[in-house]
């Protein structure tokens, strides 16, 4: 039996030092080679660490939370045969348990095992009736039919076996109950107050806001959009090309008239390195999109967008939506933005004050899309509308050209043909 | 002929239309139910039920030839085998389960007719035999037709290329056997002739055997491939058979007969379910909660409704389609669809594969501590568990061991009650037995496993 220590290995991206943010292994576990044994956050990007060696887990090298530098010893695992650690560890795990014997016979030595088997802790009792979102009610067969043929929506039927599983008797209770859930009539006061660690991509999320909050001065415009025009064509490109090409939405639109606009101001599509006092305007317009994912908020990267058409980029938003939210995307594609949009969808709200991507110097927030009236000159028409709220650093930026470009994004996406007419 | 009008219109009588034939007769709506051979479908008469015959007349074979070299001091003979009386015997179980399950239908009142059926329109079949044609319509038509097994173009069907019907059906042991294809059906008929004396061969293209199980469950059937001396190619391609050899990308491999077990495709050309344009889901029928297809009336269960193409789903899906079509409140609900591959040890899974979702975990036992299995000379598998960390819920249970096929019973039971490792920790399971694994493997998730 030996000891081998793994270390945290080079993640690449010149990163000296990365962020432990979930074991997956604890003391005692037994792991086989390339089983996963902690995860550890980068920049943006979650990091799996797999074991090189089976065997069992000793120790473990930090705390969940803790920052741990490139090359640290990650995790202890005892392994078959020599380990890469034989020297003082191993004679120490030795010597420990004859220290430990009182005066022990020294003609009969007691075989001593190198570590003492330390049962794994019992996991924490199940709670019971909390149910995970998504998870189908653990109820039997039986059960399950009555419901089916009384009516009853079992997701809404608190069960009083272990793990929440639902019997007959929950069943009646909740027919006499006549279907409200036991509880829910008083009213109690919670005083319950939850511990929360902000850790991994949450704690990066929020340097990242206040690092934009604290060091640019925003200034915020909220224009509105009349967007007829632009449903009927975006209607009729997915009609023309329904089944072939990928839907349409908004954002490939929005892309392109960014990259419009910013021909003309190309201060605006830029990154400001505020420590050399240095603009770096940018050739190409590569379009951030501020996308939610399990983990939080995630920023991946259009690259030119100026360079592929309403079908590529619109493929190539899709496919880095769906990365960002199952976690298979590239660190590099959540770098190097020089305008960033914000759209909630139907949750845009009236306007909104988005915060810049630092180091980039705009952000296009999109709001709500809704039928609103409008007054012709003589009667109020019903118009499908949509808020524009963009943000800038009005450290570089002037309130003055501010204004233009969100008037020529306002005039480009009224008049769509504006898109695509060159000169 | 007569033409014929019914309530219910059942097409195909394999696991799926016969139960659903029965089901219905019982629910009293007037049912018929056509196929053209016998009932009991694929499984019954080429599929599940002949090749267990077969693997358990190998296996009671292999028995015999191996015990001298084993640990029991029982010194025989060499066996002899008559594979041609093997068959003759395994016909028979067959042509008695033809004869029950169209006893079963009757008793039930459902009328059977033997045809060829092919779609008129939504509600209007024609069933035609070697007399002549006629009409059936009906107010509702389950689809049942089946799958059949995937044909390869450079290795047709016919000669010594065999699909599993024909191998199921040869009446010497072929001196040697390639595999084309590793899944659940080339390995328990390549083990058989295996144990029967071919010299077998296993071309498959993944990189390892039964790939859409984890390494460890497939790990004991590999090891005991290797015992019987079966060759496993894996990363292999099959590219053509002549005069005894079969051109694979890896070389060649000498073969009398070369069995094709690629995969099953849903038979839906031959009933003229094209021409009624119904959604589908890839090759299959794309069905809803109560197995209703995209047109009102019409229904389908089995494999041509997808994945897992197994007869128990068949049977669940017929059972719950029939009640549907009655009136009552049912629709498929199943937590789990247990699934047995008899290979040697046999592997049972029910529910999620360890790692499948989110917030599980898994623990297991393996056999190597287990008495009863000892006895049987059989240590080779495990038990295992899946279980969500939050609330202690099993969602899988996978094991690989002899007789493994028999235990998947309680695997489904767990799964579809709900229980929790405490339920199956706290149960007991009866001593010497290989059931023990279970329970052992929940006590082992809760920290203080007995027996490892």
């Amino acid at each position: 039996m030996g000891i081998h220590a793994i270390r945290l290995p080079d993640i690449g991206e010149g990163i000296a030092e990365a962020e432990l943010t979930d074991w997956e292994v604890k003391p005692g576990d037994i792991v086989k080679e390339d089983d996963v044994l902690a995860v550890v956050m980068t920049d943006k990007a979650a990091v799996e660490v797999p074991s090189s060696v089976a065997g069992k887990v000793l120790e473990l090298g930090g705390e969940i939370g803790e920052l741990m530098a490139v090359g640290a010893v990650l995790i202890r695992i005892e392994v078959d045969g020599d380990g890469n650690e034989a020297g003082e560890d191993a004679a120490t795990a030795v010597e420990t348990p004859e220290t430990a014997q009182s005066p022990a016979p020294a003609t009969k030595p007691e075989p001593t095992p190198s570590t003492t088997p330390v049962p794994p802790p019992s996991p924490p009792a199940p709670s019971p009736v909390a149910r995970a979102k998504g998870t189908k009610p653990l109820a039997a067969p039986s059960v399950r039919a009555r419901a089916r043929e009384e009516g009853i929506d079992l997701r809404q039927v608190p069960g009083s076996g272990p793990a929440g599983r639902i019997n007959h008797a929950d069943l009646d209770h909740w027919t006499a109950s006549g279907g409200i859930q036991q509880g829910q009539i008083t009213r109690g006061a919670n005083t319950g107050v939850e511990e929360i660690r902000v850790i991994g991509m949450r704690r990066k999320i929020a340097e990242k806001m206040q690092i934009s909050k604290r060091q640019i001065p925003h200034i915020t415009i909220v224009e509105e959009v009349e967007m007829e025009a632009l449903e009927s064509l975006r209607a009729a490109l997915n009609a023309k090309h329904k089944g072939e090409r990928p839907k349409l939405t908004l954002l490939p639109f929005l892309m392109r008239a960014i990259v419009e606009a910013v021909r003309e101001q190309p201060g605006l599509n830029a990154r400001f390195d505020d420590e050399a006092n240095v603009i770096h305007r940018h050739g190409g317009v590569h379009v951030g999109i501020a996308t939610q994912t399990p983990n939080g908020l995630n920023v991946p990267v259009i690259r030119h967008a100026e360079a592929g058409s309403l079908w590529d980029n619109a493929a190539e938003l899709t496919r880095l939506a769906e990365a960002a939210r199952d976690g298979t995307i590239k660190l590099d594609e959540l770098q190097g933005g020089t305008i960033t949009v914000t759209s909630l969808g139907p949750l845009g709200a009236l306007a909104t004050t988005p915060i810049i991507n630092h180091p980039e110097v705009a952000i296009v927030g999109v709001n709500k899309m809704q039928i609103r009236p409008v007054w012709d000159g003589q009667q109020f028409q019903p118009r499908k509308m949509m808020n524009l709220s963009c943000s800038f650093d009005h450290r570089v930026i002037d309130g003055w050209d501010a204004a233009v470009f969100v008037q020529k994004l306002k005039t480009l996406l009224e008049t769509p043909a504006m898109l695509f007419v060159e000169g | 002929m007569t033409d014929l009008t019914c309530k219910l219109l059942i097409i195909g009588a394999g696991p799926g239309g016969y139960v659903c034939a029965i089901r219905a007769g019982q629910l009293g709506l007037d049912t018929i139910i056509v196929d053209e051979a016998a009932p009991g479908g694929t499984c019954l008469n080429v599929g599940c039920i002949p090749s267990k015959a077969l693997i358990h007349a190998a296996e009671e074979f292999h028995r015999i030839t191996a015990v001298n070299d084993g640990p029991l001091g029982i010194q025989a003979s060499a066996p002899q085998i008559d594979l041609a009386q093997t068959v003759a015997w395994k016909d028979g179980i067959v042509n008695r389960l033809n004869t029950g399950v169209s006893g079963l239908m009757k008793k039930a009142g459902a009328r059977f007719v033997q045809g060829r059926a092919r779609f008129l329109d939504g509600k209007t079949v024609v069933v035609s035999d070697d007399d002549g044609e006629r009409e059936i319509r009906a107010e509702h038509i389950v689809i049942a037709s089946g799958s059949a097994p995937v044909e390869l173009p450079f290795l047709p069907f016919g000669g010594d290329i065999l699909s599993s019907t024909e191998a199921l059906a040869l009446t010497e042991v072929p001196d040697s056997l390639a595999v084309v294809g590793g899944g659940y059906i080339g390995l328990e008929l390549g083990t058989a002739f295996a144990k029967l004396g071919s010299k077998v061969t296993v071309v498959e293209a993944a990189d390892r055997i039964l790939p859409s199980y984890d390494k460890a469950l497939t790990a004991p059937v590999a090891k005991r491939l290797a015992a019987l001396d079966v060759t496993v190619m894996t990363g292999a391609k099959a590219q053509g058979f002549a005069e005894g050899v079969l051109q694979t990308d890896q070389g060649e491999v000498a073969a009398d007969k070369v069995l094709v077990t690629v995969g099953r495709r849903p038979r839906t050309a031959g009933v003229g379910v094209e021409e009624l344009a119904l959604t589908l889901d890839g090759p299959f029928i794309k069905i809803d909660k109560t197995c209703q297809t995209s047109m009102r009336g019409i229904y389908a269960i089995g494999d041509v409704t997808g994945e897992p193409m197994l007869a128990h789903r068949a049977m669940a899906q017929g059972e719950m389609v029939a009640e549907h079509i009655a009136g009552h409140a049912v629709e498929w609900d199943k937590r789990a669809i247990p699934a047995v591959c008899f290979t040697d040890p046999e592997i049972a899974t029910c529910g999620a594969l360890p790692g499948e979702i989110e917030g599980t975990k898994s623990s297991e036992f393996p056999f190597m501590a287990n008495g009863r299995a000892m006895t049987c000379e059989r240590e080779d598998g495990f038990i295992r568990v899946v279980w969500r960390e939050s609330d202690h819920a099993i969602v899988g249970i996978q094991a690989v061991g002899a007789q493994m096929s028999e235990l998947s019973a309680a695997f489904s039971l767990a799964i579809e009650m709900g229980a929790c490792l405490e339920d199956i920790a706290a149960t007991i399971h009866a001593h010497p037995t290989q059931s023990e694994g279970l329970q052992e493997a929940c006590l082992r998730a809760l920290g203080h496993a007995l027996h490892i």
